[in-house]
């Protein structure tokens, strides 16, 4: 076991990768000389060469749209989008093209797109986005959204094993702020398994990426009345653990769903109703929403504090929760 | 770097220097034949209520797309549009599963998924098109992307028309494989109406290949009603990219001589430009050509015809046959398995 941060066990996992199938490769603007806007490639083009980490043009289509190509002809394609803002600009690669070749001709699309995303640090309305719902939405695309160094290493492999195309979120704010103990040699975690990243048997916080250590935070301060809260980390959206979810509310028969993404229309809608139609029995109190408001991503401070749940927020509505 | 404007195909003589003998030239002439034969079956079947949806023809491309289509060598791929079906013919797909794949049953090559020309069987190294035109062409340009990566001897072919040309794709893709030298074709089938749209409302420029400067490789115009100039092109193209010489933007000029799509009965194309293109049909013109040139007499001709014929009927017959597909089948493959890439598509 080592220490790494969560940017490190990513870099790690690519690295492994690339190291043990000739077929994967790196596209990306800046991932060659200047090893990524965040740096996971830095290093990468020495060991691997200029066609392995390949510097692309500010084109997200023809990044997202090549990698494709290259996944039919047979190659692993991992490629970054600077901030997962951007990948907006690919949206008709991924969704028109990658998400429904299989379901239309058979030919498989095993594609990794890396996502830097969510806010924290005043990126304002076009670097701090989370757009995993949208995708998740699209039937033929895989999401993925680690909150651990652990499940980072471990879910980029099985994310550059699938046979789809793979959109694999990986939060800012985690990137050097979350260290964690990591298993040096390659591993992998499986998509569809949820983890229980705080044990508890009051309440549940479904959540994933970085509002799963808002949700632990704001846990503890419940801990203090007495009150034990689970946080469940879905790690991955689609497939999502309905299993584990279901499993959590019968045991615990009251439910927050939490995530950095705008609230309308947000993967934690489609929790909350799955919830309602499958395990309402179980349920002592209605399922409650915690989610960013419907409104753009902020820039000054203290708006994106407004915007992004706290862990305040999160407290608040155990609280309320508990009292149901 | 100008564009060049290609030469028409005079004589034998120059089609021998292309390496074209008289088996391929009737080659060429029947894959012409069939493409309209099935396109004009495709719209009896439409009239007839067995096609769902809507049905698209390429009436006036069959010779560019053959012609490309049999430039193409044996492990080479793209990605044909909707006004290529000649590609698809060339290639090998077989007819009857085309018609199955217009009424959308089980053994068309989407198996009911999807309809029309959006099929390709990537055994034969097509791949299946979507609406969003020009999508395919970042696809196909990742294609080349792979081929430069792993040293591949290969090319891919990637078409649009001269409408989606407007579209960011098209800049995104050739800037990209300009940039990289990658072994690609960029094959515009400029029919000179996007739907509705003229060309001086679609791109302000003579030619759509005149582009091709701004990525550093060549362009090149050529008439798209004669095969035998589309191919010498095709092949060049081709065969340079190979060799390591970068992408070309061949562009072939024809009309379509349709409306858009069935419902469309195209009022808004001039009655004297449909007149004018008539007269260079691309079958009517090769047939002439092949009279002149290659000694085609009416018994051999017959006997293309006929057998074109009888297949095509056949097909028609056998692609009847096939069942629609199982309702029960509908969820099952949005997700491909690990299985799914142990096969030849994956090569």
């Amino acid at each position: 076991m080592a220490e790494m941060t969560y940017i490190q066990a990513i870099s790690d996992s690519l690295r492994i990768e690339m190291r043990r199938d000739p077929r994967v490769f790196v596209l990306g603007e800046d991932v060659g000389v200047y090893g990524g806007a965040f740096k996971v490639s830095l290093g990468f083009q020495e060991e691997f060469g200029p066609w392995r980490v390949i510097d692309m043009p500010l084109s997200e289509t023809a990044i997202v749209g090549s990698a494709t190509g290259a996944a039919l002809m047979g190659l692993r394609p991992v490629a970054e989008m600077q901030f997962a803002d951007f990948v907006s600009c690919a949206w008709d690669q991924l969704v028109t093209v990658a998400a429904k070749q299989f379901f239309r001709a058979r030919t498989p699309i095993p594609i990794v797109v890396r996502l830097p995303s969510g806010g924290g640090f005043s990126g304002g309305p076009f670097h701090s986005q989370n757009p995993e719902s949208s995708f998740a939405h699209i039937p033929g695309l895989k999401v993925v959204c680690p909150a651990t160094p652990h499940d980072a290493k471990g879910l980029l492999a099985t994310a550059i094993e699938d046979p789809n195309p793979v959109l694999f979120f990986e939060h800012k704010h985690l990137y050097r702020r979350i260290k964690g103990e990591v298993p040096e040699e390659r591993y992998t975690v499986p998509l569809g398994k949820a983890s229980v990243h705080r044990p508890g048997d009051d309440a549940v916080v479904v959540t994933w990426g970085a509002m799963v250590y808002t949700a632990a935070a704001a846990a503890e301060e419940l801990a203090k009345d007495g009150l034990e809260t689970e946080v469940l980390d879905l790690r991955t959206l689609v497939p999502w653990d309905k299993e584990a979810v279901l499993e959590s509310v019968e045991r615990c028969s009251k439910v927050l769903v939490l995530h950095e993404d705008t609230r309308t229309g947000g993967f934690g809608a489609e929790i909350a109703a799955t919830i309602a139609e499958e395990a309402f029995e179980h349920l002592d109190a209605p399922v409650v929403r915690v989610a960013a408001p419907d409104t753009p991503v902020p820039f000054a401070p203290a708006l994106e504090k407004a915007y992004i749940p706290q862990v305040d927020d999160v407290a608040a509505a155990l609280r309320e929760l508990a009292a149901y | 770097m100008a564009v060049r404007e290609a030469e028409p195909v005079a004589s034998l003589d120059e089609v021998r220097e292309v390496g074209l003998d008289r088996e391929d030239l009737l080659a060429l002439y029947r894959s012409m034949l069939m493409t309209r034969g099935i396109e004009e079956r495709g719209h009896i079947l439409y009239k007839q209520g067995k096609i769902p949806g809507s049905f698209y023809t390429g009436r006036g491309n069959e010779a560019a797309a053959v012609a490309i289509g049999t430039a193409m060598g044996p492990n080479d791929v793209g990605a044909p549009l909707h006004r290529d079906m000649g590609v698809h013919v060339t290639r090998g797909v077989e007819p009857w599963r085309i018609f199955a794949q217009y009424m959308g049953r089980e053994d068309g090559p989407t198996r009911g998924r999807d309809g029309n020309v959006h099929m390709a069987v990537a055994e034969l190294g097509l791949h299946a098109m979507v609406s969003h035109l020009p999508a395919m062409l970042p696809v196909a340009t990742g294609m080349a992307l792979a081929f430069k990566v792993r040293g591949d001897h290969r090319v891919a072919l990637g078409w649009f028309g001269e409408g989606a040309a407007a579209r960011g794709d098209t800049h995104e893709s050739m800037n990209l494989a300009g940039v990289r030298r990658l072994p690609i074709v960029y094959v515009c089938d400029n029919n000179q109406w996007s739907y509705s749209t003229p060309t001086y409302l679609s791109y302000p420029v003579e030619h759509i290949a005149d582009r091709a400067a701004a990525y550093g490789f060549e362009g090149v115009v050529v008439d798209g009603t004669d095969v035998l100039a589309v191919y010498r092109e095709a092949r060049r193209a081709i065969e340079k990219a190979r060799a390591g010489g970068g992408p070309t933007l061949l562009e072939c000029l024809t009309l379509r001589m349709e409306g858009h799509a069935v419902h469309d009965d195209a009022f808004y194309v001039p009655k004297e430009m449909f007149e004018r293109w008539a007269e260079s049909d691309p079958i009517e013109r090769f047939r002439a050509w092949l009279y002149t040139n290659a000694g085609l007499g009416e018994d051999e001709e017959m006997e293309i015809t006929s057998s074109v014929k009888r297949l095509l009927n056949e097909a028609l017959e056998r692609a009847e046959a096939s069942p629609s597909p199982d309702p029960t089948s509908l969820a099952h493959g949005v997700f491909a398995s690990p299985e799914d890439l142990d096969t030849p598509h994956h090569k």
